[in-house]
């Protein structure tokens, strides 16, 4: 039994290192994620469930070489939109409207420190969705070829633009309007942004924009470096752009509460 | 408790040692047309519980969220422990507990708890303070699950984790039942005795009255009244009861030994002030009979803190 004489009140206060604090945000803010059934639902079942189904059904024509090779890198691509544009945006937009970023205003934990924590939560969930999606990729007869090593900065530079993408929606819009935004984007870029359904189907004219989406970026870029092999040099600017212009208009526009 | 403060004075900063808790001079907030806080100005002294109370709207949370930093004054100066508010080497000294909310619905009790302690140097261990609030059962619940009660709690426990020097509680006690209400008043004292600064509002006079060793009353934006609360509610007694309205108190007045006083407030209220004793109860009384008045609830008392508040804002508190 706890009585009050046992709880040394006296003060005593001080701030944790800036990483203890952003270590403990970020795990809060990973279980949240993997707590979250619609989350999973969206960062997990949906591109798992597309992944297996495209893989293996001739619901597309992909042209040449195995389905799988064309599908695995569009899934990788979703998946990091799902979780840095479409889990963040909604996650971040209730935090917002629940008060928590108020509340953890008057915490020692910095704006910095929580942007940090999110990026590390964002980034730890995509490691487990990678691995979980080569995994079943691989399992389906994937054999990547070209440069892998280049996923590495393309994953993380469309990390950086969709998560500005989404903290640019969630700070400036209402709740419910970034819930049903962020789902509705994440739809319409699945469908036009090269996921599943090969670019060059589209009209001439149309195809050129649809290319510089950052999910149409992402993917083709994936693409060129896990099957093709080359520099995909095309892609990371275009992400570049995106990463720069959002990043810089939701510094301008969040309001945190 | 010379132990305690020895304990309280080594922890501080060698910046605003001096300082009050919380020192405010002129402020101004304004929302659109309206003004909210109008050339407030209060001292909250270190150490000491001070009670903001004001009815609805009178400006104790738009004051209360401008000294934690959330707001920007419209006009006047405030210093919190010397500082500006805004200044972040105040968030680890202050506690801070919200009206309602901030903490993630799905998120349970005591990791929440948890994560908030992690933010500071040396925390109180979490599961103590949730043994203490009542909370232990209750650990493993997200937090959308809670009774309003124990949500209040879990957000009291965390405005006091960071073992801060000057807390910020706003109505701590709203909604929550007599025994988590007792559990609330009896870790502010224990706050206090311990050298905390603690700064709250209430709807309570009961809460003031008990908790606090400087009350200001609010109304309009400004201070109508501070004091202790012995100082406010005065150490004479008085006589009150209830009769018809529109009485004519000259006569009564009249017959009153010198220095008495007799006002209707609220109407068909009565309040006799002076020597209170048989001789005015006989006098009275015998008023009354002339008058062809039977009274009801007839006593004699001190007044209260209530009874001053209505005086001052000429409001009910809810």
């Amino acid at each position: 039994m706890t009585t009050i004489a046992t709880l040394d009140l006296t003060p005593r206060p001080g701030a944790a290192p800036l990483h203890r604090m952003v270590l403990a945000q970020a795990g809060a803010e990973i279980r949240a994620m993997l707590r979250n059934g619609e989350q999973l639902l969206l960062t997990m079942i949906i591109p798992i469930l597309l992944l297996v189904g495209f893989s293996t059904a001739p619901l597309v024509d992909v042209g040449g070489g195995a389905r799988v090779d064309f599908v695995a890198p569009g899934i990788l691509a979703l998946a990091v939109m799902s979780t840095a544009f479409t889990g963040q945006a909604i996650a971040t937009g209730f935090e917002r409207r629940y008060g928590v970023l108020k509340r953890l205003g008057a915490t020692p934990l910095s704006r910095t420190g929580l942007l940090l924590a999110k990026t590390v939560a964002v980034v730890a969930v995509e490691v487990l969705q990678v691995v979980v999606i080569v995994a079943v990729a691989l399992a389906l007869g994937w054999s990547p070829h070209g440069d892998p090593l280049w996923g590495v900065p393309l994953l993380l530079l469309g990390t950086a633009a969709f998560s500005g993408l989404g903290l640019l929606m969630a700070g400036t819009l209402r709740a419910e309007a970034t819930l049903a935004g962020a789902n509705l984007v994440y739809l319409v870029l699945l469908g036009l942004g090269g996921v599943l359904f090969p670019l060059d189907r589209f009209p001439a004219g149309v195809q050129h924009v649809l290319g510089l989406l950052p999910i149409s970026a992402l993917t083709s870029g994936l693409r060129t470096a896990l099957s093709t092999g080359g520099f995909p040099g095309g892609a990371l600017l275009v992400l570049l752009c995106w990463t720069v212009a959002a990043l810089a208009l939701a510094a301008r526009t969040f309001r945190w509460e | 408790m010379p132990g305690v403060d020895s304990t309280f004075e080594s922890t501080l900063g060698s910046a605003g040692d001096a300082a009050p808790a919380v020192e405010i001079d002129g402020l101004v907030k304004r929302y659109g047309g309206t003004t909210a806080v109008d050339g407030l100005t209060l001292t909250c002294a270190r150490g000491a519980v001070t009670a903001i109370l004001g009815p609805n709207g009178a400006g104790k949370t738009s004051t209360i969220e401008i000294c934690e930093g959330f707001r920007r004054p419209d006009g006047g100066t405030v210093r919190v422990l010397g500082l500006d508010p805004a200044d972040p080497a105040l968030k680890p000294r202050l506690g801070i507990m919200p009206q309602t909310g901030g903490v993630p619905p799905a998120a349970r009790a005591g990791e929440w708890l948890r994560v908030v302690s992690r933010f500071y140097a040396h925390p109180l261990d979490p599961d103590s303070l949730l043994g203490l609030l009542g909370l232990t059962d209750h650990t493993r619940t997200p937090y959308r699950r809670l009774s309003g009660g124990q949500q209040q709690r879990l957000s009291l426990a965390a405005a006091v984790i960071g073992r801060p020097e000057l807390v910020f509680l706003d109505e701590p006690t709203a909604g929550l039942d007599p025994q988590a209400r007792h559990a609330c008043w009896d870790l502010v004292a224990a706050l206090r005795a311990a050298g905390v600064s603690v700064v709250l509002t209430t709807h309570q006079m009961d809460e003031a009255e008990k908790l606090s060793d400087h009350v200001v009353v609010i109304d309009h934006g400004r201070v109508v009244a501070e004091g202790t609360p012995e100082s406010l509610t005065g150490a004479e007694r008085q006589l009150r009861f209830r009769a018809r309205p529109g009485l004519d108190l000259e006569e009564l007045l009249a017959a009153l030994p010198p220095g008495s006083a007799a006002k209707e407030s609220p109407s068909g209220h009565y309040i006799i002030e002076g020597q209170v004793g048989p001789q005015l109860l006989a006098t009275v009384t015998a008023w009354c009979a002339t008058e062809g008045v039977t009274t009801e609830d007839l006593r004699i008392e001190r007044r209260t803190l209530e009874d001053v508040f209505l005086e001052l804002t000429g409001r009910e508190l809810r």
